[in-house]
């Protein structure tokens, strides 16, 4: 047997150092256990409910039919003909088949690699989504279309990180996307903590404490990554908040960095509606002319949901002329993002209007999941606050819940000979013990000595109730195992 | 960095210069022209042609080649699964064959929605399949959990050799001429290009000797070499490579210890089936028997090129053999950051392996589309290799394989003269006059590499059939005044 050539001694050392929980041990873990399930072995739990990531349409979310109806047609141009008009008008609205045609006509076909920014008619829509909603203009050229928002997020952040000097200040706790692609880049997290305390609030304080002892320690930080509404904590920013972290990029001279992909998953739209950080900037006036910010969304979330088309954009304003064509170069290199999620883009940002024969199915489908989702966070939220030693947060925002649990000292001990952070032993026992797979708060970052884990709200409405209670049950069990 | 406020936080002089310094001539200055161009036209501006010919990218659907209809017809169907209730049945039989009805039922069964994340390799189900056509392939068998799916094999490449390169010392060895892919990855990667030159008199060959010499003068300057990528077909010269020679690199490889990389998107473009036909590195690996166990091979394809061209949809594979469990892990891990491949892509990818079987509803319409491309290829190939040979002081070698012809120009001292002027290398300098006069967008051949003091142009041979003639006749006329434009 030939000596190994590439091993993990001599790979790339910063990839070996980034970790993403989200699909990390536990996640692993739970698809060893659906394979034993689907092999007919005996398990304590009949099914693996998968609460480790935002993916609706794993848990039996339905699409929005309008757009799939669309996106049906684009694979089959056939349908189009004037031939088939009959029958396809049995099986499609008129609507469905109009927009097919004029995305037809603007897009050529979804085979062909498209332009590398993204398709201009498709760029056009965004920018008029992105102006209606902000009472701002916006500009087809300033937009590119993306394989998701990480894609979009890994691109920009590759850009800034000039050299291993070079800090990303990120909220804890944050996303873990940012977190690993820093360990890639050999880039410096700035970390700002959110106050569990204040509904995971947002201080410039805070802000000004982590730029200023990241200074200390020699690093040149460059942006601010601001989660709105946050991931994994669900907070939404109020407008004042938003102003004064904009003065604060201002200030100490960094790029605003605004993930935005939970804005249409807003639970509290009259205490907390979204804002968009473009519109905030905008309406704080000329002094801020040039102020450098890029702003992401994505399709996977919100009501739509589709996440496995990989779609999204950002949005790029006060950059310079050069770093423009810099970003326009790095996504040639790839070519192009695919074209049906370009596509799913431009009908997120340009669903069916009143008067459409698609609306009003449209807008029941919309209601129907934003409505459940608030229910089912709310049930979760209460069974998380009615467990033993365990405080949870509400979710304005977003699709997650982060409740933080206090576990007696056998069981931290247990943890430690196990070699796992707490928050890891106990989801790992829970998995399990229910076959329900969360993610570890380690995952995520949180102050030193909490222990805390995500779950998504998102396991099927008619096996909801099950689902509290299996985590009910287990969370007794364990307190009561492990108790001091 | 200057700390003024009116003056931009991030500028070409403090991003990250790996970024900067990477290159991609096939999407570079002559393609941003072209778009202009393109955009003038549909304003009604005035220019000495009708409209752009885009010549410098494998992008067939845009050239109106047809999509495969089975394909089409299941990605159609898996979009909207009401399609596939028994209570639509009837209509549905209207417009779609029975087979496309049976294989979208099976795809949504084991894929669920392609509106969720799916595993991060990729759905399991199409990994068995790929599996079964590699085996099907080359006798030999292959392992579902060893196989990647990609958003197209592009992805693939980036990932793999991002795993490589462990520090900037470490080598990676590139054919002259490349497709450049590899030449941007390896300057953002900040890793040393370690070129081996293919030989245009004896139609882009490669030999042993050339890759030793290039290695060992990478291992005089200091540098690791840790890998060697294979294009085959090759990109832009399109020739394939003999069994013997393939032998002769894996030994090589095995010698020198280095990783083979083994591009092989372009498997089923092949011209010249009995003399040239494809063998993958797999295959040729495992022929060679137990003192070869452990072998470390990565195998790279896509949904992009071959007759199926949905260059659109982001899809491809690539296959692990003899690499480290930790590696297998860690590659596990990055594509784990990015969720999952774009499940239409994988779709196709399994339609790519699993088409139409003899004796199935659809076969007969697959075979035909199928064998109409193929032939229509083969046909504007030899027309444009004709073309380009017709050319005064040009030649060009046929394409064995790939989608692409890669003549060599011999240009006046005037015109050599004039590039230098204009601030560009004398490919990229004729290539945009070829633009500006015919509207035929090629890429030049400084974007691929070549020998000092050649110049070349990649042109595919895409455009549409019937308009092929048109397309040949603008580049004799325009070789032909720019040639007496510039005459010593």
């Amino acid at each position: 047997m030939l000596a190994k050539i590439v091993h993990s001694k001599n790979m790339n050392a910063n990839i070996r150092k980034a970790e993403y929980a989200v699909r990390g041990e536990l996640a692993i873990r739970s698809e060893e256990l659906k394979n034993q399930l689907a092999k007919g072995e005996k398990l304590p739990f009949s099914r693996v409910v998968g609460c480790n990531i935002g993916n609706p349409q794993a848990l039996d979310q339905k699409p929005i039919t309008f757009f799939r109806q669309v996106a049906s047609l684009v694979e089959y141009p056939e349908l189009l003909k004037d031939e088939n008009a009959e029958v396809a008008s049995k099986l499609y609205p008129s609507d469905a088949i109009a927009r097919a045609k004029l995305l037809l006509k603007n897009i050529g076909s979804v085979g062909a690699y498209s332009h590398s920014q993204g398709i201009p008619h498709i760029r056009e829509n965004v920018a008029k989504f992105i102006s209606e909603r902000d009472g701002y203009p916006a500009d087809p050229s300033k937009i590119f279309l993306t394989q998701g928002a990480s894609a979009g997020v890994q691109l920009t952040l590759q850009m800034i990180v000039e050299n291993n000097k070079v800090g990303i200040m990120i909220p804890i706790p944050q996303y873990p996307l940012y977190t690993a692609t820093l360990a890639v880049l050999d880039a410096n997290p700035v970390p700002y903590y959110l106050d569990e305390s204040k509904g995971w609030g947002l201080t410039t304080r805070e802000l000004q404490r982590s730029y200023d002892e990241a200074a200390k320690l020699g690093v040149e930080t460059r942006a601010l990554v601001i989660i709105n509404p946050g991931n994994p904590t669900g907070q939404c920013l109020t407008i004042e908040n938003m102003r004064e972290i904009v003065e604060f990029c201002h200030k100490n001279r960094i790029i605003l960095l605004a993930d935005e992909v939970y804005q249409t998953n807003i639970y509290q739209p009259k205490d907390r509606p979204f804002h968009s950080f473009k519109k905030v900037l905008k309406s704080m006036g000329p002094k801020y002319e040039g102020f450098e910010m890029i702003s992401y969304h994505s399709i996977s979330k919100g009501m739509i949901g589709e996440c496995g088309r990989r779609g999204g954009y950002f949005e790029c304003e006060g950059l310079d002329e050069s770093i423009l064509e810099q970003i326009y170069k790095i996504s040639s290199i790839s070519l192009c993002p695919n074209v049906q999620g370009q596509i799913m883009v431009d009908l997120m940002v340009n669903p069916p209007k009143k008067g459409d024969p698609s609306y009003e199915q449209y807008k029941k489908e919309y209601d129907d999941i934003y409505y459940s989702l608030i229910k089912r966070a709310s049930i979760l939220e209460d069974t998380f606050n009615s467990l033993e030693g365990c405080t949870c947060n509400s979710a304005d925002g977003a699709m997650y819940l982060f409740p933080q649990i206090r576990l007696p000292k056998k069981a931290i001990e247990a943890a430690k000979a196990a070699g796992k952070e707490p928050d890891q032993f106990y989801c790992m026992a829970m998995l399990e013990s229910t076959g329900v797979c969360m993610v570890a708060g380690s995952g995520f970052g949180q102050v030193e000595g909490t222990a805390h884990f995500r779950s998504t709200f998102l396991p099927q409405p008619e096996l909801f109730d099950e689902f509290c209670s299996g985590i009910k049950n287990f969370h007794a069990d364990f307190m009561n195992k492990y108790r001091d | 960095m200057v700390n003024e406020s009116s003056s931009k936080i991030l500028t070409s002089t403090n991003m990250n210069p790996r970024v900067r310094k990477a290159e991609y001539a096939v999407r570079g200055e002559l393609a941003i022209k072209s778009e202009k161009l393109k955009a003038d036209l549909a304003h009604g501006v005035s220019l000495p042609f009708k409209r752009i010919v885009p010549c410098n990218i494998g992008n067939p659907q845009i050239l109106d080649q047809k999509p495969i209809t089975f394909f089409r017809q299941v990605t159609s169907l898996v979009e909207y699964p009401d399609l596939l209730k028994d209570e639509n049945a009837e209509i549905t039989s209207k417009l779609y064959p029975s087979d496309a009805i049976a294989r979208a039922k099976l795809l949504t069964k084991n894929v669920g929605s392609v509106g969720a994340y799916s595993h991060s390799q990729g759905i399991p189900h199409i990994r068995e399949n790929v599996a079964k056509f590699i085996a099907e392939r080359d006798g030999y068998p292959a392992d579902p959990s060893m196989i990647y799916l990609t958003q197209g094999a592009s992805a693939g490449v980036q990932l793999t050799l991002q795993m490589i390169v462990e520090h900037s010392n470490v080598g990676i060895m590139i054919p002259i001429p490349q497709y450049p892919l590899y030449t941007a990855t390896l300057a953002i990667l900040d890793a040393k290009p370690v070129p081996y030159y293919l030989d245009e008199s004896k139609g882009w060959g490669l030999t042993v000797e050339e890759l030793q010499r290039s290695y060992d003068e990478a291992a005089k300057n200091g540098v690791e070499t840790r890998a060697l990528v294979i294009i085959n077909p090759g990109n832009p010269t399109g020739q394939c490579l003999t069994e013997e020679n393939m032998r002769e690199i894996i030994e090589f490889s095995k010698k020198n210890r280095v990783v083979l990389l083994a591009d092989e998107v372009y498997q089923t473009n092949i011209y010249q089936p009995d003399q040239r036909p494809f063998h993958s590195f797999k295959e040729v690996l495992k022929s060679m028997g137990p003192s070869y166990e452990g072998f470390e091979l990565i195998s790279f394809h896509s949904i992009s090129k071959g007759m199926v061209g949905e260059c659109g949809r982001r899809g491809g594979y690539f296959e692990l053999e003899g690499m480290d469990k930790s590696i297998i892990e860690q590659i596990y891990k990055v594509s784990s950051i990015g969720l999952c491949p774009n499940v239409q892509g994988q779709i196709m990818v399994d339609l790519m392996v699993n088409p139409p079987k003899k004796g199935e509803p659809s076969y007969a319409q697959y075979q035909k589309e199928y064998d109409d491309i193929y032939q229509s290829l083969i046909k504007r190939a030899k027309k444009l290799e004709n073309t380009f040979n017709s050319l005064e002081g040009c030649t060009c070698n046929p394409a064995d394989g790939a989608m692409y012809l890669f003549p060599q120009i011999r240009l006046s001292k005037n015109a050599i003269a004039a590039a230098k002027e204009a601030g560009k290398t004398p490919d990229e300098f004729y290539s945009m006059a070829m633009l500006e006069a015919t509207g035929v967008c090629v890429v030049a051949g400084s974007g691929f590499g070549q020998v000092d003091g050649t110049a070349h142009f990649r042109s595919t041979f895409l455009p549409q059939p019937e308009l092929f003639d048109d397309f040949c006749g603008l580049i004799k006329k325009f070789h032909e005044d720019f040639m007496n434009k510039y005459r010593d």
